[in-house]
């Protein structure tokens, strides 16, 4: 009995000491002088701007590893290709990578001197989505994968004596039985795209108004000074992310809920 | 019917089909028996073209289709594990081929209305396979692979996952449907019983090649060699005689040609009665007497008994 107590409190206050207290304390610091100067901060051009380029950015990163991703495990799982135990190891890189050396390494690619230097992509959008793809890249595959490796090949190769095509057979049976997966790693590559701060600030230049997201903004604030408007535009990271959990949950269908 | 020539297949260093040729006539219920490992599934396999011969062709009906996919071979086939489509109904799990045939709606649902009336599903349409047991998942499948009008039926291991009773029943069903529907079926099985039941014809598999294909009498009568004839039955192996139990005669007096043996166990299975013996040489066999034999013997466990082989098989 005494055991249970100790675990289930062990665990709630491990959960308020590292997540709810530092995240309730940026919430409580954001609105400590009322809504008022919170919104004002955050609706401020240069954090609009930030808002909106980071929107930006995860539009066009998360459907390119989506896509990329369910491919990805697809090839993985279901192929017997040269090069597919590589590809494996690949895609975890990102996680074990620093994002700092993923800047840097993207710097060297396109900065002066580099093989693919001048072409307007360093210091602008282009090299924030690249950096942002880099980093984000492993979730939609790592969700997919086991799914599809326990669903088996059974459902279809029936679905292909019954005469479907391999794109019907995707379509009817393979897409179903992932699209949860495909979902959930949606929603962690969305975050990991909003929360990217590493390699986006090497690459970006960092010019406000410019090439300036969300995450670079709050750290510019901050080092500004500007704790309120560091604060609002944290908390507005946090709504992101936390809009994109519930939105996932509404979507999934109780059924499926296992 | 299903011609298969010369078929090879190797998984790696794995033979699984050494140069085998198999006949299945049109109309026939036609069973693949082996040990796991033998290749009867690999066979299979091969003949709907979910796996490709290293060499060899298949022909359906005269036409050979290897290298045709799966897709266009118009085969049905029946998974051991269902294989079903576990995010759709049951109705929407036989209407699955014709839909991807584009066939009328009216059509499709009269299709599926007999089909599931014939699998006895009727009343279960909307429900999901999870829903459902495992011999009312296997009948749906079943009849998701009728659906489509198959020119041959290939049913993989298909009672294999189910307990004995269900499996009995659904073993003679299918036998009635076969009997009703004409359609060339084959069926893979490790159960000689299930094999010896249900099937015309029956080829027995071993490591990858057929030691004989024959109706489940002759197989039984007489068998090609060793392999066939301990697999496809109970037998005793004697030196180099092999003889069935019930092919053990037990006399109460010695008449010159029997040997001595002791009753060493008695087990009773209703209407037949098995003596585990041994002889007086140390050799083990084992008798099969109906109960009134036994009874007429009065036999009991440690009694001393008179054994000699009615018939015995001796492969050179």
């Amino acid at each position: 009995m005494t055991a249970r107590y100790v675990i289930r409190f062990g665990a709630l206050a491990y959960l308020a000491l590292v997540l709810v207290g530092p995240v309730g304390y940026v919430f409580y610091k954001a609105f400590e002088h009322g809504i008022g100067p919170a919104w004002d901060a955050v609706t401020t051009p240069a954090a609009l701007h930030a808002l909106w380029l980071t929107l930006e950015i995860a539009a066009i990163a998360v459907p390119a590893n989506t896509i990329f991703g369910v491919v990805a495990a697809i090839a993985i799982v279901r192929y017997r290709f040269p090069g597919a135990g590589l590809v494996n190891a690949l895609v975890d890189l990102p996680l074990a990578l620093s994002p700092v050396v993923v800047g840097l390494s993207l710097l060297l690619l396109y900065g002066t001197g580099g093989w693919l230097a001048g072409h307007g992509i360093l210091f602008a959008v282009p090299a924030m989505v690249l950096a942002t793809m880099f980093v984000s890249l492993p979730f939609v595959v790592r969700e997919v994968v086991p799914v599809l490796r326990e669903v088996g090949t059974e459902q279809e190769q029936a679905a292909s004596t019954l005469g479907a095509s391999g794109m019907q057979t995707f379509r009817r049976v393979t897409w179903p039985a992932i699209r949860w997966a495909t979902a959930f790693g949606i929603v962690l590559t969305t975050a990991r795209a909003l929360g990217e701060f590493g390699a986006v600030s090497v690459v970006s230049g960092r010019l406000v108004g410019q090439t300036e997201t969300l995450t670079l903004h709050v750290q510019e604030r901050y080092e500004s000074f500007d704790t309120t408007g560091a604060y609002a535009a944290a908390v507005v990271l946090a709504l992101i992310a936390l809009a994109t959990l519930i939105l996932m949950n509404l979507l999934k269908p109780k059924e499926e809920t296992r | 019917m299903i011609e298969a020539r010369n078929i090879t297949k190797r998984f790696g260093d794995f033979l699984a089909l050494d140069d085998v040729s198999v006949d299945v006539p049109a109309g026939s219920l036609t069973a693949l028996l082996g040990p796991s490992g033998s290749g009867k599934s690999t066979l299979l396999r091969v003949i709907a073209g979910l796996e490709h011969p290293d060499s060899g062709a298949v022909f359906l009906d005269g036409e050979d289709v290897t290298g045709r996919p799966p897709q266009k071979r118009g085969v049905g086939f029946v998974f051991q594990h269902y294989a079903a489509f576990k995010h759709m109904t049951v109705w929407d799990n036989v209407a699955f081929g014709l839909k991807i045939r584009r066939r009328p709606r009216a059509e499709i649902r009269e299709r599926v209305t007999e089909l599931l009336e014939l699998v006895q599903l009727s009343g279960l349409a909307k429900r999901y396979p999870a829903q459902l047991s495992g011999g009312q998942r296997q009948r749906m499948g079943l009849a998701r692979a009728l659906a489509i009008d198959p020119t041959v039926l290939l049913l993989d291991e298909p009672f294999g996952a189910l307990d004995a009773r269900v499996r009995k029943e659904l073993r003679e069903w299918l036998r009635r449907l076969h009997d009703e529907t004409g359609t060339t079926t084959v069926i893979v099985t490790h159960d000689q019983e299930e094999a010896m039941e249900v099937a015309d014809r029956v080829a027995v598999l071993n490591a990858g090649r057929i030691e004989q294909a024959a109706p489940p009498r002759e197989l039984y009568d007489t068998p090609a060699n060793e392999f066939v004839m301990s697999f496809v039955g109970p037998v005793n192996r004697l030196g180099d005689a092999f003889i069935r139990p019930h092919d053990v005669e037990l006399l109460l007096e010695p008449n010159g040609s029997t040997q001595e043996a002791m009753v060493e166990r008695l087990v009773h299975l209703g209407f037949e009665v098995r003596a585990e013996l041994v002889r007086d040489d140390g050799e083990r066999l084992s008798a099969q007497l109906t109960r009134e034999q036994a009874e007429a013997l009065e036999l009991e466990q440690g009694q001393i008994v008179y054994v000699r082989p009615i018939r015995q098989t001796v492969f050179r």
